[in-house]
């Protein structure tokens, strides 16, 4: 393990000294950013800095985790806090921009004087603010599903308690898809970091099953037709997996139906390509009869949990995964639960830590990582999870729902264990 | 006092505030202001080529990028350590400038501008296309174990602090002094009237290509210095967005002044964090912030000041 260089002159080193020699610790400490928290009080509010998608390509994503938090943040105050103290949402837009993603964790660390940053989906964000998180010293809970956490890429104040990673969800849906779909997949993804996890973790995975991916077909983020790339369907193909994602997903679709006609072969896709679409929307009628990935059923099913049903009424979505408010509002359930379980898993473990204030983060990352099954409950609505502490990865199941008259009907759940693979680091050996 | 010395104590000076500023300024700002000296330093590059030489790209987030993944992959790919990194990355700008100038400089005016643009989308699209060793858009961390250089920690405060300082302060002075000298003011010859200076017998695509190189080289040492001090690389640098940016921040700080730069840097970034605070419509704050500056100080704000205050401004 390298060791970090050691810099003696600190910017606070300098202020004490001038300050002791001077005399100007008065008019030091009055600065705002110098007082540090020194100041709070044991009823003070615990603050969680938001990160949010508010503009930018996530701003769709970013509008449901918004809700979510806030409903979790008003239950888990509702029942009296955490310690005993109040929570407090700062929220800063992040534009689903990494620059800004970094400058909004600064932001919560030395202005608003964060106790923890929360949020964010979208990986390249993770990326760009993580590295900021571990020099400020501030744990970073992410809701983003990326394979970033648990590849040991990032820092022991980096954790995703919340969501599985990317890797597992398409681990486990090989089994599935070799014992129910085919067993000669053409993969079609975009051609960028998120497709490329999608065809490296499935090619495994479906290998694993014996079956194999027969075409990787990558598509340039800037297209914007796809016919074109059909032909390149081997007519052996029994199972296309989909994953494209942005507003051309809508065209796909339809291109995708006029292309195979009422003989296609059996189609499976993962739900991000659909999150916060309507299902009837025109040109979706092909996906009838297809099968989806979802991280959480969007549609209430026949034998919904009292849980899902809690969290569904607390954060204002009907029975079909729309708001509430506007049908034509639709949530992006396979993901935003991902905030509901991580604000819970904060709570859990500032409780455990006895959380009091900036210098307990370290004891609050202990305590999460000393987490492992994480049972079914309102806190956990979406399902139970298992969390790897030496990772900073949690595990749950997944859900295969197949269309049916433009509802989601969930046909086959995981187990945990389908999801699972060998760790790849281990956080707790690294130093605070 | 002669214009020159005034200017050169004018620059002394910025540089001098900007180092009190960091035992001054709380430590939020002192954070914003490391970030803000580097990306001066791309708009110091992108204010050499336009503000001084009147070529408007629309495709330097490339050299920026250039600067970055040279820094970057080398050091993710080869395990190089930050300081032949560095070189690496500003050599990876240089040629890349280089190559992209030469092609580039066929055209003029709004082909100028196009060809630079689809050059850099281009580049985007490569680091895409690379994916398996660039990670695409995701991008990569660095690690901060190894962001270090002659012994000092890079990714601590105050270090990275002074070292943005000091490489602001070596492109601010190398540039002011450059275009005062005989070059530089054949590039405002060629600003002014290229036909008149090819008249007056200078190789005027010589010196273009030389102004290119130059502002792309800059613009990667500001990638570099982003990737080493912030630790991350990443797509979303190489976008038409981060072409347009110094663009915006040479336009509203003053083009072919020398402090328009981190005067615009500092004005955009306080503009886009106070307006977030207030509403989540700050883009249309910013867009209105904008347009009234292009339509009362249309010469940007250090370029209004030297036409009604300091007229020996440089």
């Amino acid at each position: 393990m390298v060791t970090k260089p050691e810099t003696k002159f600190t910017r606070r080193g300098v202020l004490k000294t001038l300050a002791a020699g001077t005399g100007a610790i008065v008019a030091t400490s009055a600065l705002p950013g110098l007082s540090g928290f020194a100041q709070a009080q044991s009823s003070a509010p615990i603050k969680i800095g938001f990160q949010v998608h508010r503009t930018g390509i996530g701003a769709a994503y970013g509008r449901w985790y918004n809700r979510t938090t806030v409903a979790a943040v008003k239950r888990i105050n509702d029942m009296g806090g955490i310690n005993g103290r109040p929570v407090e949402l700062v929220a800063e837009d992040d534009g689903t921009d990494p620059k800004r993603g970094a400058e909004v964790i600064e932001k919560f660390a030395t202005q608003h004087n964060c106790d923890i940053a929360f949020g964010t989906l979208f990986s390249h964000v993770v990326y760009g603010s993580a590295p900021r998180a571990g020099e400020l010293k501030l744990p970073y809970f992410v809701v983003s599903e990326g394979h970033h956490v648990a590849s040991g890429k990032l820092n022991r104040y980096t954790l995703q308690p919340g969501i599985t990673d990317v890797k597992s969800q398409v681990q486990a849906m090989a089994p599935f898809i070799s014992n129910n779909l085919g067993k000669k997949v053409t993969m079609i993804f975009p051609d960028f970091a998120f497709g490329h996890d999608h065809r490296d973790f499935f090619t495994a995975a479906i290998e694993a099953q014996g079956g194999q991916v027969v075409e990787s077909i990558a598509i340039p983020p800037t297209e914007t037709s796809f016919s074109k790339y059909f032909p390149r369907i081997p007519r052996e193909t029994e199972v296309i997996y989909h994953v494209m994602v942005g507003p051309a997903v809508l065209t796909f679709v339809k291109e995708l139906g006029e292309f195979f006609g009422p003989n296609s072969p059996e189609i499976f896709g993962f739900i991000d390509s659909l999150e916060a679409v309507d299902l009837n929307s025109p040109g979706l009628e092909f996906l009838d009869g297809t099968y989806f990935w979802e991280g959480n059923p969007r549609h209430a099913q026949a034998d919904q949990s009292s849980h899902d049903a809690a969290y569904r009424a607390a954060v204002g979505v009907d029975d079909s995964g729309a708001s509430l408010e506007d049908a034509q509002d639709v949530s992006t359930y396979s993901h935003m639960f991902g905030c509901w379980e991580t604000l819970n898993v904060i709570k859990r473990g500032m409780e455990t830590a006895n959380y009091q204030g900036p210098a307990d983060r370290q004891k609050l990352i202990e305590a999460v990582e000393a987490m492992s099954d994480m049972p079914l409950s309102d806190d956990h609505p979406q399902g139970a999870k298992r969390f790897n502490g030496k990772t900073h990865q949690t595990f749950g199941h997944q859900y295969i729902s197949k269309v049916s008259d433009g509802k989601l009907v969930v046909e086959h759940t995981t187990s945990i264990e389908d999801g699972l693979y060998p760790d790849e680091v281990d956080y707790t050996t690294q130093s605070f | 006092m002669t214009d020159t010395q005034r200017s050169q104590g004018l620059h002394l000076g910025v540089i001098a505030l900007l180092a009190a500023a960091f035992f001054i300024l709380p430590t939020y700002h002192v954070g914003n202001l490391s970030r803000i000296m580097v990306l001066a330093i791309y708009a110091i590059g992108y204010n050499f080529l336009f503000g001084y030489t009147g070529l408007l790209s629309l495709g330097h987030a490339l050299f920026f990028a250039a600067g970055m993944y040279g820094l970057g992959l080398s050091m993710e790919l080869f395990d190089l350590s930050a300081a032949p990194a560095l070189i690496v990355g500003l050599a990876s700008a240089l040629v890349v400038s280089a190559v992209i100038g030469f092609l580039a400089l066929r055209t003029s005016g709004v082909s100028f501008m196009i060809v630079t643009l689809m050059f850099a989308q281009a580049g985007y699209l490569t680091i895409l296309y690379f994916g398996s060793y660039t990670r695409g858009d995701e991008g990569f961390v660095i690690p901060q174990a190894d962001r270090a250089m002659f012994g000092f920690d890079l990714s601590n405060d105050t270090t990275r602090y002074f070292a943005a300082l000091l490489l602001f302060s070596i492109c601010f002075l190398a540039v002011a002094r450059l275009v005062q000298s005989p070059f530089g003011r054949t590039l405002i010859a060629i600003r002014e009237n290229e036909e008149r200076a090819r008249m007056l017998g200078y190789n005027t695509v010589s010196h273009k290509l030389k102004a290119v190189i130059i502002s792309g080289t800059i613009s990667g040492l500001a990638g570099a210095a982003y990737a080493l001090l912030f630790g991350y690389a990443g797509a979303t640098f190489a976008t038409v967005q981060y072409s347009i940016f110094p663009l915006l921040w040479v336009l509203l700080g003053g083009a072919g002044t020398t402090i328009g730069p981190l005067i615009g840097v500092i004005f955009m970034f306080y503009l886009i964090d106070l307006s977030s605070s207030i509403t989540s419509a700050y883009m249309l704050i910013a867009g209105v912030v904008l347009v009234l500056l292009t339509l009362f100080a249309p010469q940007g704000l250090a370029g209004e000041l030297r036409k009604r205050v300091f007229k020996w401004m440089p």
